[in-house]
C-alpha cells in the first residue's frame, strides 16, 4: 500500500494519454482535465495499473459551467469522476468538459459498475449522453419529462399532463437566482 | 418491461412490488420477472421521493440548505447535517480569512449527537430487516430505543426527526441541563436491552439460517459496485472513514471498526446478509462506547450562558455572505456509509453546486445484480440487509 500524491498519479496517467491536462480549482484543488473521448482508456488504466489500482468510483457527478466566473466564459458541462484506491489509499479527480449541444462522453460503467446509476443520473439532471452504457434512461426524473433540471439554463414547465405548478399569479423565475451583490 | 429473448415471455411472471409496499423501505417500486421462484431479473424503478434537493442547494443561501440536508436522510438527519456542514467548512478553510474553528465543546457535541443518531438508524435498520424476514416483534423493540435516543434530541433543539441542529461552525444550542446525566443513563439500560435484543433475534436459528449465504457480496463486488459504510464492511473490507480520514475530533477517538467474519456459522459466508446486520449490531456496541469516550472528553459549558458554544456564529454568518470561490469533495461516515459533499462555489452567498453522494443510491444500483437468481421471499430480506432508505436514494 503506497498513496502516491496527485502529481505522481498524473505523470503515470500522461504517460498512457499525452493530452491529459493538469489544472487546479481556484482554491487550489488539483484535478486532471481528461479529453471526452480518452475517459474509458484513462479509466482502465487508473483501475489496473497495479501502482495506481483506482478499485473504486467515490462519486460521478456534473457540473454546468454557463453562470460561472471563468475567464473566458465557458458553456461546457463538466463531468466530474471522484475516484479513490481502497488499495493505495490515494485520490484523484477527473474533469471531462462535454460541449453543451452535443453532450456525450464514453461510457465506465463497464470499469466501476457504479458507474451505471451515476451516469443515468447525470444523463438525467444534466442531458450528459454516456455512450456504451448498457441502460442509459432517466432514473429520478419521469420518463417523459422535458429538459434536463440541473442545468443553469432550465425553464421551469408550467404543468405536467396538465397539473398546473403554480397557483394563480404565481411565476417562475427562468433560472435560480444567482448570487446578486455578493458584498 | 422486456423480457429477455432466452426465455419465452409467457412463462415468465412479472411482480410489481410497491411504490407503496409496507416492505419497502419508502416509496419504492421494484418490478421483479421470477422463473417460478427464482428471480430472474429485478428492476428498481427510482424517484418517487424525488423533491430536487440538489437543485435546492442552488437557490438558497449556504446556511439556508443545512434544514434540506435533514431531508435528504431523515432516519440519521443529525448526520446528514454533519456531512454538509464539515464539507462547507472544509471550503471555507481554503482561505485563512474565512476559516471557521469549530469550539471543542461543539465538536464534542456533534460526535455525541452523531453517534447517538447512529444507534438509533441502525436500530430502525436491524428492527426493520427481521420485520422483512417475518419478525415483527424485533422491530418495536428498535423503535422503543430509537423513542429514547428522540427524547434526548427533542430536549436537545425541539425536533424529534429532522433536526436542523448541526450548524455550520458549530452546533445550534448547547446541551440542554441533566443531558449528560440523561445520556449516561440511556447508555446503561439500552445496553442490557440489547442483549435482550440480540437474544430474540440475533441468536434466533430461524432468523440467522435465513440470512445465512444470503445475497452474498465478495469484497472486489462491493468496492466495484461503490458500496459503502456497513455493506462494504460486511464483505470485509476494513474501511472506515471516521478512522481512515477522519473528520471533527474523530481523529482523537478509538475508532474500532468491525467487518463481516461470516458470523453465521456453517452455512454463513463472508459479505451474506446476516454479516450485514451483524456488522450493524456490532457498530451500535462501537457507537456506545464512542457516546462514552466523548462525554469524558466534554469541556465545560462557556460562563456566559447566552453563547455557550464561543457566541460566533454571527461572525460566521457574515463569512458565509462571501464563501471563498472553488470546489471541495468531503465525505463523512453516515450510517448507511459515505455521504460525500461535493460542493462548488463561484464566490457568492448561494452554491454554485451541491451534490450530496449517499450510501443507499449505490446499494440500491446494486439490486439488479444481487437480485438475480435469489428467491422471490427473500427480496425484502435482502433489501432489509441492504439498508437502503429511499429518500436518501431519490433526494
Amino acid at each position: 500500500m503506497t498513496a502516491l500524491s496527485h502529481e505522481q498519479i498524473a505523470a503515470a496517467v500522461r504517460s498512457v494519454c499525452p493530452e491529459v491536462g493538469d489544472q487546479r480549482a481556484s482554491n487550489g484543488r488539483p484535478f486532471l482535465h481528461v479529453p471526452a473521448a480518452a475517459v474509458a482508456d484513462v479509466a482502465r488504466c487508473l483501475r489496473d495499473d497495479p501502482a495506481l489500482r483506482f478499485d473504486a468510483l467515490m462519486d460521478l457527478t456534473a457540473v454546468d459551467l454557463l453562470q460561472f466566473p471563468y475567464t473566458p466564459p465557458r458553456d461546457d458541462i463538466a463531468v466530474v469522476y471522484l475516484l479513490f484506491s481502497y488499495a493505495h489509499r490515494h485520490k484523484i479527480t477527473l474533469e471531462v468538459f462535454a460541449p453543451r449541444q452535443a453532450c456525450a462522453v464514453p461510457s465506465v460503467a463497464a470499469v466501476w459498475p457504479a458507474a451505471i446509476y451515476f451516469e443515468r443520473e447525470v444523463f438525467d439532471l444534466f442531458g450528459v449522453t454516456f455512450t456504451g452504457h448498457p441502460q442509459l434512461r432517466r432514473i429520478l426524473m419521469p420518463d417523459d419529462w422535458q429538459g434536463h433540471p440541473l442545468r443553469k439554463d432550465y425553464l421551469y414547465p408550467a404543468d405536467y399532463h396538465g397539473v398546473p405548478h403554480l397557483r394563480d399569479g404565481q411565476s417562475f423565475s427562468t433560472s435560480p437566482p444567482r448570487a446578486e451583490g455578493t458584498s | 418491461m422486456t423480457v429477455e429473448a432466452s426465455t419465452p415471455a409467457g412463462e415468465r411472471m412479472t411482480l410489481n412490488m410497491g411504490p407503496h409496499h409496507p416492505a419497502t423501505h419508502g416509496v419504492l417500486r421494484i418490478v421483479v420477472e421470477s422463473d417460478g421462484e427464482v428471480v430472474a431479473r429485478c428492476t428498481p424503478d427510482h424517484g418517487y421521493l424525488h423533491r430536487s434537493i440538489e437543485k435546492i442547494g442552488e437557490c438558497v443561501e449556504w446556511p439556508m440548505f443545512v434544514p434540506y440536508t435533514d431531508r435528504i436522510d431523515y432516519v440519521c438527519a443529525m448526520n446528514a447535517n454533519l456531512a454538509y456542514c464539515v464539507a462547507v467548512e472544509r471550503l471555507l478553510a481554503s482561505d485563512p480569512a474565512t476559516t471557521v474553528v469549530v469550539p471543542r465543546r461543539a465538536e464534542c457535541i456533534r460526535v455525541l449527537v452523531a453517534e447517538l443518531n447512529r444507534i438509533s438508524s441502525h436500530l430502525i435498520a436491524v428492527g426493520a430487516m427481521a420485520m422483512d424476514v417475518g419478525a415483527y416483534t424485533p422491530f418495536l423493540h428498535g423503535i422503543a430505543q430509537r423513542e429514547a435516543v428522540n427524547d434526548i434530541f427533542e430536549k436537545l433543539c425541539g425536533q424529534r426527526l429532522t433536526y436542523n441542529y448541526v450548524t455550520i461552525g458549530g452546533v445550534a444550542f448547547d446541551l440542554h441541563d441533566g443531558a449528560v446525566a440523561e445520556i449516561a443513563a440511556f447508555l446503561d439500560q439500552f445496553e442490557r436491552e440489547m442483549q435482550r435484543f440480540n437474544r430474540l433475534v440475533t441468536t434466533n436459528t430461524i432468523f440467522r439460517d435465513r440470512c445465512a449465504g444470503l445475497a452474498v457480496v465478495d469484497a472486489a463486488q462491493a468496492i466495484a459496485w461503490g458500496l459503502v459504510g456497513p455493506n462494504l464492511r460486511g464483505s470485509g473490507v476494513d474501511f472506515d472513514l471516521r478512522r481512515d480520514e477522519s473528520y471533527g475530533i474523530y481523529g482523537e477517538l478509538d475508532v474500532r471498526v468491525p467487518k463481516g467474519e461470516a458470523f453465521a456459522g456453517r452455512h454463513g459466508r463472508q459479505g451474506d446478509a446476516y454479516d450485514r446486520y451483524v456488522v450493524r449490531l456490532l457498530e451500535i456496541q462501537e457507537s456506545v462506547r464512542l457516546c462514552r469516550a466523548v462525554l469524558q472528553l466534554l469541556p465545560p459549558a462557556a460562563d456566559k450562558p447566552a453563547d455557550p458554544l464561543g457566541g460566533h456564529q454571527a461572525e460566521v454568518s457574515k463569512i458565509l455572505r462571501k464563501v471563498p470561490k472553488g470546489a471541495v469533495h468531503v465525505r463523512t461516515e453516515a450510517p448507511r456509509g459515505e455521504m460525500g459533499y461535493w460542493i462548488v462555489s463561484d464566490g457568492g452567498k448561494v452554491p454554485f453546486r451541491v451534490r450530496c453522494r449517499t450510501g443507499s443510491f449505490t446499494a440500491a444500483g446494486m439490486f439488479q445484480h444481487v437480485m438475480r437468481g435469489i428467491f422471490l421471499a427473500d427480496v425484502v430480506a435482502v433489501i432489509g440487509s441492504f439498508d437502503v432508505v429511499v429518500p436518501e436514494i431519490d433526494r
